[in-house]
């Protein structure tokens, strides 16, 4: 099943996709298929297990299920501090 | 607010006096400022971006596990955005407690666990004019 959903890219992600956002038509099926998508599309090289996501707003585990319109956002490694 | 993002001058005087509690016998504050090198490189400033509402979500909650797991009265952590010169102050953490013990575990609790998790990041602009987004995880040192 195709679903649309918004991704939204942080900090290095942002950089290195060249946008802050976009709206991505995909099969992916839950938020680690999805990163796994976009990475390869954009050529983000971090592992998945060092980044994190969030889904409209509230932080989300890699395995959780995407639904149509949600926002993704993508964080590449914190370095807070 | 006891995790705050703050794009403005972190007033470290102003924020312990909020700590204040005539039950408290310690008090334990941290600082993080700016530093002129990175793994041996000039560094000339720093810039740091955040998700604002996450990043104080995920904070308060940093906070409350440390008031959870320490014999603390207070706890509170500011922690700046945006462009940073050398000396300026990224980071507070501030602790009291009854005893010096708890408020230093607590102190340290707190910052480490937002360096790691708290939606923050960093770039560092050097003195050869380049730029770099800090990974974290291929820092080590405590």
């Amino acid at each position: 099943m195709t679903i649309e959903v918004t991704a939204r890219y942080f900090a290095a992600f942002r950089e290195r996709a060249g946008r802050d956002t976009e709206q991505v038509r995909t099969q992916a099926r839950t938020a680690a298929d999805l990163y796994d998508e976009l990475a390869k599309r954009h050529g983000f090289a971090d592992s998945m297990t060092r980044c994190k996501v969030a889904i409209n707003d509230e932080l989300a585990d890699w395995n959780v299920a995407l639904t149509a319109g949600d926002e993704v956002l993508f964080f590449p490694p914190v370095a807070g501090g | 607010m006891s995790f705050k993002i703050t794009s403005a001058v972190i007033d470290p005087v102003a924020r312990k006096q909020e700590l204040t509690q005539s039950a408290a016998g310690a008090c334990v504050t941290f600082e993080g400022w700016v530093r002129n090198v990175a793994d041996g490189e000039a560094v000339q400033a720093l810039e740091y971006e955040a998700h604002q509402a996450i990043a104080e979500k995920e904070g308060a909650r940093i906070v409350a596990e440390a008031i959870e797991r320490f014999a603390v009265k207070a706890v509170a952590c500011e922690h700046r955005v945006g462009k940073l010169g050398i000396g300026d102050c990224a980071v507070w953490v501030g602790v009291s407690a009854a005893h010096r013990g708890a408020a230093f575990d607590a102190c340290r609790y707190v910052i480490d666990e937002t360096k790691a998790r708290v939606p923050i990041w960093k770039k560092e602009h050097y003195a050869s004019g380049a730029t770099g987004w800090v990974n974290c995880a291929t820092r080590t040192t405590p």
